[in-house]
């Protein structure tokens, strides 16, 4: 498969003052746009102590934040892992009219502004939304209380699995879940023994994907969340008031902590990759 | 292979995660009030609402728990007209009130006339934030239009504060320039020309002007400009208090489709102890001018200087000033969109 290269061929042409400018252009760019303002935010968390900002972080307010944030985050999660599921297999097995269409809409949160999303959220399960009589017949609360919150983060972290799992899907074809059809297992058994196993690597980079920007969503969070403290008040909106309210050192603890989660995620699938460096090339097959 | 996901990868994380919710629901016991209010009474209503529990429980009743949601007065009208389930609001102005009660069924009508003072049980003005020593010698209103000054101050669409803004540059405008409305209107013009940011609310506005260091002069509620010059530093700012400026008279009112029969009782006394001295002494505390000062601290009291001050029936009370410079195609729309 691999090229063999002769060591003293350069791939590049290009002098090599040239070379390092260019790299030392790059790395300085990332550290400025990328690890300064990440800096700029422990830095701050940590400017009266540790222990400062763990009280902030384990004040009434801010464990209630926590607990939201995680809340919506497992029960969001899991729902889009299924649905996400369910569209990249239609998606990738499955030739029907419509498909692009499918595809198209499963980008769509990604090109809509969240702020939109959050509105659209209001004006279909708000007092004066399509549904919102039948809500309150019912007296289900959706807007400015969880299942908004939910919804709204459905809505904005919906394409993550999918799109994660639908280029994978598409290469590894059908043949095998064929095959194992023809040799009688059911569907559920070649799910579970076929299809999961090629794609557990795609759908875990999906899931933390998933999970980060559950986590972190603010805009729709905003519009739809009413900011009733200890209440509808997630991670990111509780960081926005903090610092509203000249409290920075509790803003960016709880700044710290997020980024922090964000962080764990990232090294989470840093380490799965070096880890299982050689079963993730076999799953891609190259 | 085995099948990673499935065995495990996802059981666990979803135990961690579902650990977490405990943190989050609290118990729900007592009875509940939920005050939508705007944006710089933060402060007060943290304090007040220690105050009222203490006073409420001292008169033989069960505590109570009183949650807060504070953002852009305009925008807190919109959630509760959505079905923000709120038993007060706390607004800047009037016709935020206004709109809940024109757009919704929760609040009524005449609101206004249920509580003293127009139902608003403190006022305030608005007043200059400036950096220290004036660096632009900034006095009055007419050194705002001037080249090169920067002008911070709200969106009046979403802010109620923002509104006061406009109407006392424009009451002061009216006031020097012997009552001529068009050169009331080339002044504003002029003014919001001078505005690099519009935020959505007064603290959006403050925290542009005060932690990031834009602009050199924030148009603010007095009370949120006592408020940073506390919290950030007297070093950092100076407050100027232009020649005219007008009397802000933040109201309060019960949401009445959104109580049941404690939370009414709860809820009733709630508002009218706003207007215990006790409370109009923390009022005084939090920068407002509040009405009773019997047992206020004399520093408390005494903080605010004279000022010529325009009133909003000058310009015909909020029913008619609101559609008339805030509406659709109103003054600051003609103004702003050039």
């Amino acid at each position: 498969m691999s090229l063999s290269i002769t060591p003293t061929t350069h791939v590049t042409t290009e002098s090599r003052p040239f070379r390092v400018t260019l790299c030392l252009v790059a790395l300085t760019l990332t550290a400025i746009l990328l690890l300064a303002p990440l800096a700029v935010v422990f830095a701050e968390a940590f400017r009266e102590g540790a222990a400062a900002a763990l009280d902030m972080v384990s004040e009434r307010d801010a464990r209630a934040a926590i607990g939201l944030t995680l809340t919506v985050a497992a029960i969001a999660v899991p729902l889009n892992v299924i649905a996400g599921f369910a569209a990249a297999w239609a998606i990738a097995k499955f030739d029907f009219r419509g498909k692009a269409v499918l595809i198209s809409l499963i980008d769509l949160p990604f090109s809509v502004s969240p702020v939109v999303a959050g509105l659209a959220l209001v004006l279909l399960y708000g007092a004066h939304g399509v549904l919102g009589d039948w809500l309150a017949a019912h007296d289900l609360k959706v807007v400015f209380a969880l299942p908004g919150i939910v919804l709204a983060t459905l809505f904005i972290t919906f394409p993550f699995v999918a799109r994660e799992l639908i280029p994978v899907m598409t290469e590894q074809g059908r043949a095998e879940e064929e095959a194992a059809l023809t040799l009688g297992a059911s569907g559920w058994h070649m799910i579970r023994t076929v299809t999961l196993p090629n794609v557990r690597w795609a759908l875990l980079y999906g899931v933390l994907l998933c999970n980060a920007r559950a986590m972190g969503e603010f805009g729709a969070v905003a519009v739809i969340s009413g900011k009733i403290r200890g209440q509808t008040t997630t991670m990111p909106i509780l960081i926005e008031m903090f610092y509203n309210e000249y409290l920075s050192v509790a803003a960016f603890s709880m700044a710290a902590l997020l980024a922090g989660l964000a962080l764990l995620t990232l090294a989470l699938k840093s380490f799965l990759e070096w880890h299982h460096a050689d079963a993730i090339a076999a799953s891609r097959r190259h | 292979m085995t099948p990673f996901i499935l065995r495990h990868g996802r059981a666990p994380l979803l135990a961690a995660l579902l650990a977490g919710t405990s943190l989050g629901t609290p118990a729900h016991a007592e009875t509940t009030l939920l005050n939508v209010s705007y944006d710089p009474t933060r402060e007060f209503y943290r304090a007040y609402n220690d105050l009222f529990n203490d006073w409420w429980t001292a008169q033989g009743n069960e505590p109570v728990t009183i949650e807060q949601s504070h953002g852009g007065s305009g925008a807190q009208a919109r959630a509760v007209i959505d079905g923000l389930e709120a038993q007060v609001v706390t607004l800047a102005l009037a016709s935020d009130i206004d709109a809940i009660a024109g757009n919704s069924d929760v609040v009524p009508e005449d609101w206004q006339k249920t509580l003293p003072h127009n139902s608003a049980p403190y006022t305030s003005t608005i007043v200059f934030l400036v950096r220290e020593g004036n660096p632009k010698g900034i006095k009055d209103w007419g050194d705002l239009v001037g080249d090169g000054v920067q002008v911070i101050t709200p969106n009046p669409k979403t802010s109620g504060g923002a509104r006061w803004n406009f109407l006392a540059a424009w009451g002061w405008a009216l006031k020097t320039m012997d009552g001529d409305e068009d050169a009331a209107l080339d002044f504003t013009r002029k003014l919001y020309a001078n505005v690099p940011v519009l935020d959505t609310g007064a603290r959006g506005a403050t925290t542009t002007f005060a932690q990031r260091g834009v602009g050199d002069v924030l148009l603010a509620w007095e009370n949120e400009a006592f408020l940073a010059l506390a919290e950030i530093g007297e070093d950092k700012f100076d407050i100027v208090v232009p020649s005219v400026s007008i009397l802000a008279e933040p109201p309060v009112a019960l949401v009445e489709g959104n109580l049941d029969d404690e939370q009414r009782r709860v809820a009733t006394a709630y508002l009218e102890h706003l207007y215990s001295p006790e409370a109009q002494a923390l009022a005084l505390a939090n920068y407002y001018r509040a009405w009773d000062t019997s047992k206020a601290a004399p520093e408390d009291a005494d903080r605010f200087p004279e000022l010529d001050l325009v009133i909003i029936e000058e310009f015909g009370g909020w029913a008619e000033a609101q559609p008339r410079f805030f509406g659709d195609g109103g003054i600051f729309d003609q103004i702003y969109s050039e």
